[in-house]
């Protein structure tokens, strides 16, 4: 029986972590008697002739000449006679580590011992975020919730939201505080009279204005061509009021615009289209064809009029990005200083109408778009999460689409993706 | 930037700032004619000549004597002990003068010397050539110490303790001197004293240490991001002051924290930091403050089982890290 023995590189002297082999003076078949010398090495402090720890045939050298190797790495094999000089390996520490890793490997089952221990970040956490902690997977120890799987939970944005923990500086927020164009006081229609009495018994007549010819125009041919059909789902959008009441003051200060809750809306619509780019198409009789940049026409009133200025790209914005966008484009529209390039290249068009107070409306396509989606009013109502009633904000979003190009299941799939997308903001979320 | 090994760092260290200024010079045992019994004072004797490279008698009391005086005097002494464990007949001049005399004297008298001690085991050295003596001397107000793992700070903290106008402890790991090699710039800087510094980045786990152990933790971090393990790494540097803000902003990263040092556990630097933690931080702690240390024995033994038993290595730091991110 032969027994096989690797030869380490000692330690020869304080310090000496490594040590280069000068020369071999054995090759492998030769025979070496124990304590032999086999090689000579040079560390920085001391050149020294490397005895061999057992006597045996050197079967193998594996570190060269020249090389440079840490104390302790196997320099070559020597297989020798017998048993008894076996060279056990040595059971060092090992078992320190064994024990260790041991009640690690323990901890994947389905121990939930630990399931109630919540640590001190772990409850900072939740009542940061008014998360209920019996909702929250645990992949700690024996099941423990830690600090990552909160921040894993906040991030994932299904959450069912616990009661805010103050609900009076709560209700003291203001849920929609800017509207495109009720903020501010609107230019006076101008609408010019012929003969004010020309009619007679009190009815006047009013010239149709060029404007007003082509909003004309383009509802009759999309009404008339396209066959509506119409949806609305209701989202709860307590996050979105908290999220954009924590950015708006400071983002007002440093952008110099209003955060607005349509952008937040701009950007959740678009990452949906992303998803069903079926939305973002044209009917073409033989053929549907799907439109590649998401180009966002937004509908922007004054008193007399209804503009569709276009965010262009608006796939590769951020919400800060489209919150100046907004601004921009209404201030623009209502300045009258829209030019034919803001209004071309729609692709889908989003209209808040909830910043006029509306709860519900059914909107015409802008032809020949494929869908249009309406933001309805912020309205704090009573809803039962759990079987217990809460008070959270909710908005209507409303959906007309081309049924020639689309069905119910498609567009029921992307609102849901709308809702998932506009829920999912939390307070960790950026708006950069 | 050239590589350079650790006790390359020191030794440049030194002799640019004997060149810079003519009141910095070396004594100790062994540290002229010799050049050091690790070399680290190697040149500076041919350099300087032996008024600059004084080879002392066996008294490290007398060695720290007369440095502190020489200091007080305007020199800018570098005292070698040639371990840390041979410190000890020098501990009353470092703790019950160097330390005090500032305070001592209403600021009249300060003494801006270097007291540099190579520490630390795994080098076949027995109970007199393996101590760390940290603990023995952290605590004392009126002393800085610094313990650099990284070439680059060993180099700038160095000089910045040469510099400092008050007693400096440095502690190099005699182990690191040939281990450990890094990028050192080749033109002068200093590292500032009491700054910590971070050496990785991470989410999962944050690990706070100094000298040797770093390099143990730097590995388990490189293998345990191989199993999804995001660990964060404070490098302390210097141990006294303790960098207080970057400690605590280590932790709130990751709410997990383990610190590693090769000196015993039990009041040791790592009690210190955990109690800073455990003071400032209980709000976001994920996980109890965990610690992997030398073991409370006497001393390292000499026997290469027991000195395997007694040093950190990557296998156990990295068994504490995994244990640390599975909690």
């Amino acid at each position: 029986m032969s027994v096989i023995t690797e030869i380490t590189l000692p330690q020869l002297a304080e310090s000496q972590v490594s040590a280069t082999i000068d020369r071999w003076l054995k090759q492998p078949g030769d025979w070496v008697d124990e304590y032999e010398p086999i090689c000579e090495i040079n560390t920085d402090k001391v050149n020294a002739e490397i005895p061999s720890t057992v006597a045996g045939k050197l079967t193998k050298i594996l570190v060269g000449t020249g090389e440079d190797v840490p104390v302790g790495t196997a320099i070559c094999i020597i297989e020798s006679e017998g048993s008894e000089q076996a060279a056990e390996p040595s059971p060092v520490n090992e078992a320190v580590i064994a024990t260790t890793v041991h009640t690690n490997a323990t901890a994947t089952g389905s121990d939930t011992s630990m399931r109630g221990r919540y640590s001190p970040a772990v409850q900072t956490l939740a009542s940061q975020h008014g998360i209920s902690l019996e909702h929250v997977q645990g992949t700690g120890l024996g099941g423990r919730i830690t600090r990552k799987d909160v921040l894993a939970y906040v991030a994932s944005g299904a959450r069912e939201v616990r009661q805010p923990e103050k609900p009076i500086e709560q209700s003291s927020q203001q849920v929609r505080t800017t509207g495109i164009h009720l903020s501010e006081s609107p230019r006076l229609p101008k609408i010019e009279l012929d003969d004010p009495y020309a009619g007679g018994r009190g009815e006047t007549y009013i010239d149709v204005t060029p404007i007003r010819n082509t909003i004309a125009r383009n509802m009759r041919q999309s009404v008339s061509e396209i066959p509506h059909a119409w949806t609305m789902i209701e989202v709860d959008v307590t996050n979105l009021v908290m999220i954009r009441n924590k950015f708006k003051d400071e983002f007002k200060k440093r952008e110099g615009v209003n955060l607005t809750y349509l952008a937040f809306l701009i950007k959740a619509v678009v990452n949906a289209i992303r998803d069903f780019p079926i939305m973002n198409s044209v009917w073409a009789v033989d053929k549907i064809i799907v439109k590649r940049d998401i180009n966002i026409s937004l509908a922007v009133g004054t008193e007399d009029s209804v503009m569709t200025p276009v965010i262009k790209n608006a796939d590769h914005k951020n919400v800060a990005g489209i919150a100046k966008e907004i601004e921009e484009l209404a201030h623009k529209t209502r300045e009258g200083k829209l030019t034919l390039s803001d209004m071309q290249g729609g692709t889908f068009t989003v209209n808040n109408t909830g910043s006029f107070g509306s709860i519900l409306s059914y909107p015409i396509i802008n032809y020949p778009q494929a869908a249009i989606l309406t933001f309805e009013s912020i309205v704090k109502k009573p809803v039962v999460i759990d079987d217990m009633i809460a008070v959270r904000s909710m908005a209507n979003i409303c959906l007309s689409l081309d049924h020639r190009i689309l069905d119910g299941v498609i567009c029921g799939r992307f609102l849901q993706r709308v809702k998932e997308n506009l829920e999912a903001y939390n307070l960790e979320s950026s708006i950069y | 930037m050239p590589t350079m090994s650790y006790i390359d760092a020191i030794r440049t260290a030194m002799a640019e700032e004997m060149e810079r200024d003519d009141n910095v010079f070396v004594l100790g045992e062994d540290v002229g004619v010799k050049g050091g019994v690790f070399t680290t004072t190697k040149g500076l004797y041919e350099q300087f000549g032996e008024m600059r490279a004084l080879d002392t008698p066996l008294s490290e009391s007398a060695i720290a004597g007369v440095a502190i005086g020489a200091a007080m005097y305007g020199m800018r002494p570098i005292a070698e002990m040639q371990y840390s464990d041979f410190m000890f007949p020098a501990t009353n001049q470092i703790i019950s003068e160097a330390a005090k005399i500032r305070y001592r004297s209403n600021n009249d008298w300060n003494c801006p010397v270097v007291i540099r001690a190579p520490i630390g085991g795994g080098v076949f050295g027995g109970l007199y050539h393996s101590q760390c003596p940290e603990s023995v001397f952290f605590g004392t107000p009126g002393l800085k110490i610094v313990a650099p793992y990284r070439p680059y700070d060993a180099k700038g903290l160095l000089k910045a303790a040469i510099r400092d106008e008050d007693p400096v402890l440095y502690f190099e790991n005699k182990k690191s001197y040939r281990l450990i090699s890094g990028e050192v710039p080749e033109e002068d800087y200093v590292v500032e004293i009491g700054k910590a510094n971070v050496l990785r980045e991470g989410d999962d786990i944050t690990v706070i240490g100094y000298s040797l152990p770093l390099r143990f933790v730097e590995q388990a971090a490189e293998e345990l991001a191989e199993e999804g393990i995001s660990t964060h790494i404070l490098d302390l540097r210097t141990i006294q002051p303790l960098d207080k803000e970057a400690i605590l902003e280590a932790v709130r990263r990751t709410g997990k924290v383990l610190i590693v040092h090769e000196d015993n556990k039990t009041g040791g630097v790592g009690a210190e930091v955990a109690a800073i933690i455990a003071e400032e931080l209980l709000f976001e702690l994920d996980a109890p403050i965990m610690r992997l240390c030398g073991p409370d024995v006497p001393a390292m033994p000499i026997n290469p089982p027991g000195e395997k038993f007694f040093l950190l290595n990557t296998e156990k730091v990295k068994a504490a890290m995994k244990q640390l991110a599975d909690f």
